[in-house]
């Protein structure tokens, strides 16, 4: 019966539980903490799932990639697909949640559509280039994963970016990812992302392309003799 | 027109993340495989292809001979356009299919029918001519009522029936064989031989790799014989064989 929504569900404890426990630890009010959390929870797993299945994109499909010829990308593309589907389930949390405390967003919300598509276009040259080096070196993972965990501790999604101002901002404002973040975060709660969160997300995504274009071009070929 | 033409190529694998010494005491103690050197960064390296040339024109039927590790996996591989060589040129025209390993895209987890338009997607195909497809394969795989349920639920010999039916609904022109081609029981066996056969005589250039040589006499008019990577005859199929023959015999 509940089938597929056991994502739904999942993600549902994992926002409900952070944001009820820090909530309290940091006596924030809940009708805006929730809310914050559930955004940023969400579209935070989607970018760091990017990232890490990117990581195993080429490896996993070695049986594939060795035996018929498809374009690579197909193997990349298959696996932000599935990120975007998981995604489509988990968001529904974040619907239920602003329904529960009222916390209708305004207009402003309709600009996390083109901030959706810049993550979405990031975490594929992200995925894409991470995919071909991981095919050739297999500790990559393990340091991309131990990064995002870390990135998740200091990125402002459990905790509010106002509790580390003045010099210790730098923390966040200098991650990339918190500024892709903040693109769909900020709209979804109402508030519009900075001119500072879009120029990192183009910048990035216009030399993360040009890099991504340099590595696929150059090592393509070598994909099947690596995995 | 189907044809294959490679021009000098070569093809080598360095072995990383494994430790050079032990892997090449491994390689160097059998007398099977590539010829073996290490490159600059101290890499194992195995040398699949070396300066490897070859012509096939529409309506050949080769058979690739040779040892274990003599490289007729990889020059497979190469024709079918996985492996770019190192060096040299290949020019392939046609659609080429292969049938490496049948049980290849199949998910567990979902039916037969499921399994049948996956795996013919794999092979090419788009979503609406495998759909048509999915009755003849259905009917040829001789599954009836269980393609509702997931392949896991399958005997071995019922999944290698289902994948020899939507691996052969295809429409090649040129097809590469590795190995055994067989599937399920005798019964089945028999009917798999007369389709493999008609997907043969359908094919614009067949190439197969097998060590059956009824097989490869009853398939193939021309063979090729590799040893070591490097490419030491090509011609009719019993002066090729006689001459692998008198090689295993000095050997």
């Amino acid at each position: 019966m509940i089938g597929p929504f056991w994502i739904t569900i999942t993600m549902g404890v994992t926002i409900g539980s952070i944001g009820l426990i820090f909530g309290t630890i940091f006596g924030q009010d809940l009708h805006a903490f929730l809310p914050f959390v559930a955004a940023g929870t969400i579209v935070w797993t989607m970018l760091a799932t990017m990232i890490t299945e990117g990581c195993t994109v080429f490896v996993n499909a070695e049986s594939i990639i060795r035996q018929i010829k498809l374009p690579y990308s197909m193997h990349v593309f298959r696996m932000v697909w599935r990120t975007l589907i998981v995604f489509a389930h988990n968001i529904w949390v974040f619907v239920a949640v602003v329904v529960l405390f009222a916390a209708w967003p305004n207009s402003t919300m309709w600009l996390a559509i083109p901030g959706f598509f810049l993550i979405v276009i990031n975490g594929i040259w992200m995925a894409l280039t991470l995919a071909i080096f991981c095919a050739r070196f297999r500790d990559i993972p393990l340091i991309v994963t131990s990064a995002l965990q870390l990135l998740y501790l200091t990125t402002p999604i459990i905790w509010l970016p106002d509790s580390l101002r003045g010099r210790h901002a730098f923390i966040y404002e200098y991650n990339p990812l918190y500024h892709l973040l903040e693109l769909v975060r900020a709209p979804l709660l109402g508030q519009s992302p900075t001119l500072v969160n879009w120029e990192v997300g183009i910048i990035l995504a216009l030399f993360g392309w040009a890099f991504g274009f340099v590595v696929f071009a150059r090592y393509r070929w070598r994909i099947p003799y690596w995995i | 027109m189907a044809s294959i033409l490679l021009d000098t190529i070569s093809v080598h694998f360095s072995v990383y993340d494994a430790s050079a010494r032990s892997l090449k005491k491994t390689l160097i103690a059998s007398t099977t495989g590539g010829r073996l050197t290490t490159d600059v960064k101290e890499h194992v390296r195995i040398q699949a292809l070396t300066e490897f040339s070859l012509q096939i024109n529409h309506g050949e039927r080769v058979a690739l001979i040779g040892h274990n590790g003599a490289g007729k996996s990889t020059l497979l591989r190469v024709l079918n356009g996985i492996y770019e060589p190192n060096a040299g040129r290949v020019v392939i025209e046609g659609r080429t299919v292969p049938l490496f390993d049948m049980a290849l895209g199949m998910d567990p987890e979902s039916t037969g029918y499921e399994n049948i338009v996956l795996r013919g997607m794999y092979l090419g195909f788009s979503h609406a001519d495998i759909r048509k497809r999915v009755n003849e394969i259905a009917e040829f795989a001789e599954l009836g009522s269980f393609l509702d349920i997931p392949v896991k639920t399958y005997s071995t010999g019922m999944a290698a029936r289902l994948a020899f039916a939507i691996s052969t609904a295809i429409e090649p022109d040129i097809l590469l064989i590795d190995e055994g081609v067989g599937a399920g029981d005798a019964a089945f066996m028999a009917k798999a031989h007369r389709r493999l056969e008609e997907l043969i005589a359908r094919t614009g250039i067949l190439i197969l790799s097998s060590h059956n040589e009824t097989l490869v006499r009853q398939w193939c008019s021309k063979a090729v014989l590799l040893e070591k990577g490097r490419r030491v005859n090509m011609g009719p199929i019993d002066q090729i064989l006689a001459q692998y023959h008198s090689g295993l015999v000095v050997q």
